[in-house]
């Protein structure tokens, strides 16, 4: 600590500090995440990096304001009896036109459905011009296809919500391409359905798969996907000298086209081939 | 994660990357390329393009095993030997030779054995549960249509009603196509259509201009609404399909005939029976003759080589 701070500084920052040592020394937390937020990564990265993040972050926004549309959606296909109309379908009008903010919120959660959509497949364009996926990532890139197969799961399960004339027959099609399916098919589509038609409890299965089942299944396997990436390190972009493995070199080295069928190993971020000072 | 600390790379343990790396293989290329002969061939049924590619696919694919696993095939399998050595040392040192369940290993098949019977009973009345009930009971329902007289002959008329009483109104409606075709031996015969496309499901519509004004009849099932209608044929509005009056495929991507409805007569009045799905019709009216199957889901063939894929089920 530099000489320069009064002791009432110091008492200040061992105030703040103090619940911030507790944390630690009971969980070992901070020091958890400073290795996240402070661990290695290689010298030149770009933005294109960034695009895992920003898939991360429409998933958060995904589920905060789906967490909030749940509160006031409905998903009965029943009539209301006043009016005519299925319930589950008013429930959307209510939060459209008459709840305070609704058209915000119900705005977001449709716009940033598409938004990760379109983030989740740029992310996996990037990993796959970057050679990202290969040795020793190839397991990462798997768990990537999952998660790619579950949005688009989160995607189908939640246009029926709406329970609107588009959604109810975009769905009848949808359920009817995948009854078409090798082997399973069959069994796919009435599973979807709840029956041999699609009806109400095709409505309420959809909502439990879409708030409940999926998102479940993202979350954990988000947490796989970054425990991987932090494991196995970051790929450099493949015009990098890091990325063919090799330090600069007087002579300039070797080609960097060989980073794409001589991928970075895990580790130090650095080609694996330095071994930095500890 | 905190034990995660120590660099992974830093261990000196990854020194060489390549171990693991497969050498670069242009098998892969042929087996895609029989894949793909296969595919097309199918598409345009061509049986001797589909053995080629088959062929292809098979050499190429076993050629490609073979150089990805030639590293892992030349390692010696770990001499038996050393394993039992092994589990030797574990055991206690009392009775040596004699294996024993040892504490430990008791404790741990324990462990995973209660867990697995806890686990099992839980989950597997849930499972069934989500699973089961779109697959048992599943019944059409035998649908009051009303007198007969309710029917001209040759008179095409759209049937409004009441699928089911299992769900609320909005989703239970149906709607079939129906002509009567007069008497044929003594029994009256009727041509009745399912409006369920049979490309994907969207909901087919008539060609030509239906009556405004409904008919009613009373029923014991909520009623049955009859529009009068002079169609030409049907059409889908979803991606175009189009049908002839006896539901024949004209055009577009449906893959068979429309789907009709069994039906009998009860007390002087129409009833529906279960749907059944149609491959094709020739002739018309009660001259027709129906290629009938059980009923399928939509976009799914019924008849010639195709209905072996779509879908595929063995
Ligand atoms: C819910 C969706 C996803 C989230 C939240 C997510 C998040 C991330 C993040 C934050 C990274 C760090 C590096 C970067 O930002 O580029 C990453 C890397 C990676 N992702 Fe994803 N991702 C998702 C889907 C996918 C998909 C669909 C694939 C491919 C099928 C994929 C394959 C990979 C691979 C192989 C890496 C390692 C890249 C490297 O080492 O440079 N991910 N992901
Ligand atoms: S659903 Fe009728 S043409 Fe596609």
């Amino acid at each position: 600590m530099p000489k320069t701070k009064s002791k009432r500084q110091q008492q200040i920052e061992a105030v703040a500090l103090y619940p911030v040592d507790w944390l630690e020394e009971r969980s070992g937390l901070i020091g958890g995440l400073r290795y996240f937020l402070f661990r290695k990564v290689p010298a030149e990265t770009n933005w294109f990096h960034t695009l895992g993040s920003a898939t991360l972050t429409a998933f958060i926004v995904q589920a905060v304001t789906g967490v909030i549309l749940a509160m006031y959606y409905k998903p009965s296909a029943e009539l209301n009896p006043e009016t005519g109309k299925p319930i589950a379908y008013e429930s959307i009008e209510t939060i459209t036109n008459d709840l305070t903010l609704g058209w915000l919120v119900r705005g977001m959660h449709r716009w940033g459905a598409s938004v990760f959509i379109i983030l989740l497949f740029l992310h996996m364009g990037r990993v796959f011009l970057f050679g990202a996926y290969k040795y020793p990532r190839e397991l990462n890139w798997l768990v990537g296809a999952v998660l790619l197969l579950m949005a688009m799961g989160e995607g189908l399960t939640g246009y029926l919500l709406p329970w609107d004339q588009t959604s109810y027959w975009a769905t009848v099609v949808a359920i009817n391409i995948n009854a078409n399916a090798p082997i399973a098919g069959p069994f796919l589509g009435d599973f979807l359905r709840g029956g041999q038609e699609i009806g109400s409890e095709t409505l309420t299965r959809f909502y439990s798969l879409h708030m409940l089942v999926i998102p479940g299944g993202l979350a954990g396997l988000i947490a796989l996907h970054l425990y991987l990436v932090v494991r196995l390190g970051i790929t450099p972009p493949p015009w990098t000298k890091a990325a063919g493995g090799y330090e600069a070199q007087p002579n300039g080295g070797r080609p960097a086209r060989t980073g794409l069928v001589n991928p970075s190993p895990r580790g130090n971020g650095n080609g694996g081939r330095e071994r930095r000072e500890s | 994660m905190a034990d995660e600390l120590e660099r992974p790379g830093e261990n000196g343990e990854s020194q060489d990357p390549a171990a693991h790396l497969p050498a670069p293989s242009i098998w892969p290329f042929g087996f895609a390329l029989g894949v793909a002969l296969v595919l097309v061939a199918l598409i345009i049924s061509s049986w001797v393009i589909v053995a080629i590619g088959a062929i292809l696919a098979l050499v190429f694919g076993f050629l490609w095993i073979r150089a990805a696993t030639r590293e892992v095939r030349a390692t010696p399998p770990p001499e038996p030997a050393a394993l039992t050595a092994d589990v030797e040392e574990e055991e206690g040192e009392e009775d040596d030779g004699e294996p024993r369940l040892s504490r430990s290993l008791f404790l741990e098949g324990a462990t995973l054995g209660i867990g697995a019977a806890i686990g099992g009973i839980v989950t597997l009345p849930s499972v069934g549960f989500m699973v089961l009930p779109a697959f048992l009971d599943q019944e059409y329902e035998q649908i009051d249509l009303g007198p007969l007289e309710s029917y001209p002959r040759d008179q095409w008329v759209v049937a409004k009603f009441r699928g089911t009483q299992a769900q609320p109104d909005g989703v239970a409606r149906r709607t079939a196509y129906i002509r009567y075709n007069g008497q044929q031996d003594g029994t009256p015969s009727f041509t009745i259509l399912s409006n369920r496309c049979v490309h994907l499901g969207c909901p087919v519509q008539p060609q030509g201009l239906t009556d405004e004004e409904a008919q009613m009849i009373e029923t014991e099932a909520g009623g049955v609404e009859l529009f009068k209608m002079a169609p030409s044929g049907f059409g889908c509005p979803c991606h175009g399909g189009a049908y002839d009056i006896e539901g024949n495929r004209t055009a577009g991507p449906p893959v068979r005939a429309l789907d009709r409805y069994k039906y009998s007569i009860h007390n002087g009045r129409l009833r529906l029976d279960e749907p059944y799905s149609v491959g094709k019709v020739k002739g018309t009216g009660s001259d027709a003759q129906i290629a009938a199957y059980d009923l399928v889901d939509p976009g799914q063939h019924v008849d010639g080589p195709e209905q072996f894929f779509y879908p595929y089920v063995p």
